[in-house]
């Protein structure tokens, strides 16, 4: 298991290496450039030329790229961004906090709505519960995000006035729990419907499969309660393919970021993300594009380990049978 | 030998047929329709019919796994409802699948999945089932070791000596085997019907054998019942059965069964 993973993580090298050389290139293909959205167009050339050579414009692409590569290697730095001028590291990693408050509510609160919905929906397959989950899952699915958040950001904030209409908390306020709770429920809406909608789908599918095994027979044969047949038996056996679904949701979720966090001016990496491509600014963008490598990369590791931890058969054949 | 250990009297198994826009119930298929036998302690009785008979749903509304229709099933001379009872009736009938591959829980271990009814019933005080279960691996001659291994780890025969070991653990009076050995290859199947016989010698069991083949029915049970379309057709002692055959169908059955010693398949074919 431990040389396993330690595979896994040798060849994630190459891969984020290869995910940084393509962003690179593709955003240097893009038109515009930093320059022109940092310094006033009444500047000077000369003035203009003098800044390109300060951040290192006027070098070969290739050479921009090494220097970038060197210095992320050697000094574990990801440089200074080109339109702030902040360490690009730290904006990051203050962004990532309110991110991964969103993001994890979302995914927790999903999961914990799709899995007992998708299991009722399964264990009563063509009732009318099941139609109404399979409806609301359908719609969950189908609503675009930025549509249904514009819709509650209309009803709620504008019309009712019950809840804000972005940000974590008031302006000139300081926060606190209650505040960043309040804030957070419309986006999370949106993220939730979008999760569960998803989950119900293929908890569902995967319950029926899993309850048509004859070894759900065998467990009724034994005299088991219905209860104690679906949660043991065939639960256990439906989360498997679950869990991989659950690893390839957080990449999903770390997308769908941008435009949440677009609409309800959530201060995260998706918003910074944005305002990142709109200024050019390369180096945070470099930046911002390794860690979503990163995240993608991590979560398809861990949904491999977390696989094998469900599943005995794969656990046993990498223990190698020592038990 | 007063009482019969089971009972069948009357049993009807239907299933609707939806069909329509409304999924209107239009008419049903009588999978078991109109059957009555009886069973006595320490004998076994043969089910045989072809497939799509209704044999093994017979055997599945004994146990309680699908629900019966109309009629009534005694044990031991007091009607149960089989429906309601499933759990509390688990402990005195209990049945072999057919498919050894697909009826063992893939991710349970060969010990839990042998612990398990014996925790949920308390068969045994707690700290004494794993000798139990160490005891049912022996009774159907398999090892201690197996118990930390997992199902696909097993071959056919050896699965199905599992799922003997975890249907006898509940200690029940009257097995249901259905089909026990129709997954299995033929040197295997003898394996296997010894030790349902050395079982019921060793441990007084009824039986109810369910096989879609004379052969195996003919080697272990002393009374046979013939099955067609729902219906049982004739039933007798298998000698009845074999020397002197009432029912038309039950003649072709006997003209299907293929006799190993080809000096002896005359004696059959002229008949």
């Amino acid at each position: 298991m431990f040389g396993y993973i330690l595979r896994r993580l040798l060849i994630a090298i190459p891969v984020l290496f290869g995910v940084t050389v393509i962003n690179f290139i593709i955003m240097r293909m893009a038109p515009g450039n930093p320059i022109d959205m940092l310094v006033s167009p009444k500047l000077p050339d000369a003035a203009r030329e003098a800044k390109a050579i300060e951040l290192g414009l006027n070098d070969p692409v290739y050479l921009q790229y090494w220097n970038w590569l060197k210095n992320l290697v050697m000094h574990g730095d990801l440089g200074y961004s080109m339109y702030t001028s902040e360490p690009v590291v730290s904006m990051i990693l203050e962004r990532m906090g309110p991110t991964l408050i969103l993001m994890g509510t979302a995914l927790v609160l999903g999961l914990l709505i799709a899995i007992p919905l998708g299991i009722l929906s399964a264990t009563k397959q063509y009732s009318k519960l099941d139609y109404i989950f399979v409806t609301g899952s359908f719609l969950g699915i189908s609503i675009p995000n930025f549509f249904l958040g514009l819709i509650l950001v209309y009803v709620f904030a504008v019309q009712l006035s019950w809840l804000p209409s972005g940000g974590m908390k008031e302006v000139g306020g300081d926060g606190g729990f209650g505040t960043l709770l309040v804030h957070m429920i419309l986006p999370i809406i949106v993220l939730v419907a979008n999760v569960a909608g998803r989950n119900i789908r293929y908890v569902r599918s995967s319950m029926l499969e899993i309850l048509g095994q004859d070894y759900l027979r065998t467990a009724r044969a034994k005299g088991l309660k219905e209860l104690f047949v679906v949660n043991r038996h065939a639960l256990r056996n439906a989360l498997i393919p679950i869990v991989t679904i659950i690893g390839l949701e957080i990449p999903i979720l770390f997308g769908g970021a941008v435009v949440i966090e677009q609409i309800f001016s959530w201060p995260g990496i998706g918003q910074l993300t944005l305002s990142s491509i709109m200024n050019r600014d390369y180096s945070t963008l470099m930046g911002l594009n390794l860690v979503a490598a990163f995240v993608v990369i991590a979560a398809n590791i861990l949904t491999d380990i977390v696989y094998a931890f469900v599943d005995p058969r794969i656990r046993k054949s990498y223990v190698g049978g020592a038990k | 030998m007063d009482t019969p250990l089971l009972t069948v009297k009357n049993v009807k198994t239907y299933y609707p047929v939806k069909t329509g826009f409304m999924n209107l119930q239009t008419s049903y298929v009588r999978a078991v329709d109109d059957v009555s036998f009886e069973i006595y302690e320490g004998e076994t009785l043969g089910l045989v019919g072809e497939s799509g008979c209704g044999k093994s749903t017979l055997g599945r509304t004994i146990i309680g796994l699908e629900p019966l229709t109309d009629g009534e099933i005694l044990f031991d001379g007091k009607p149960m409802n089989f429906r309601t009872d499933r759990v509390s009736l688990s402990k005195q009938i209990q049945i072999v699948f057919q498919d050894p591959y697909s009826s063992l829980n893939p991710r349970l271990t060969i010990g839990d999945l042998l612990a398990e009814p014996l925790t949920v019933h308390n068969i045994v005080p707690r700290n004494e089932i794993q000798q139990e279960v160490t005891r049912l691996l022996q009774l159907v001659g398999l090892s201690e070791t197996a118990k930390a291994r997992y199902p696909h780890e097993f071959s056919g025969g050896q699965r199905q000596r599992i799922g003997i070991a975890r249907a006898l653990a509940l200690r029940p009076r009257l097995i249901i085997c259905d089909e026990p050995v129709s997954a299995l290859d033929v040197s295997i199947q003898a394996q296997i019907m010894n030790l349902f016989k050395q079982l019921q010698r060793e441990l007084g069991l009824t039986y109810l054998f369910i096989a879609h083949g004379l052969g195996a029915v003919k080697y272990i049970s002393d009374r046979i019942a013939v099955m067609y379309a729902g219906k049982i057709v004739e039933m007798g002692t298998a000698e009845q059965i074999f020397k002197n055959p009432q029912h038309e169908y039950t003649k072709k059955l006997l003209g299907a069964y293929p006799i190993p010693d080809p000096t002896k398949r005359s004696i059959l074919t002229q008949q």
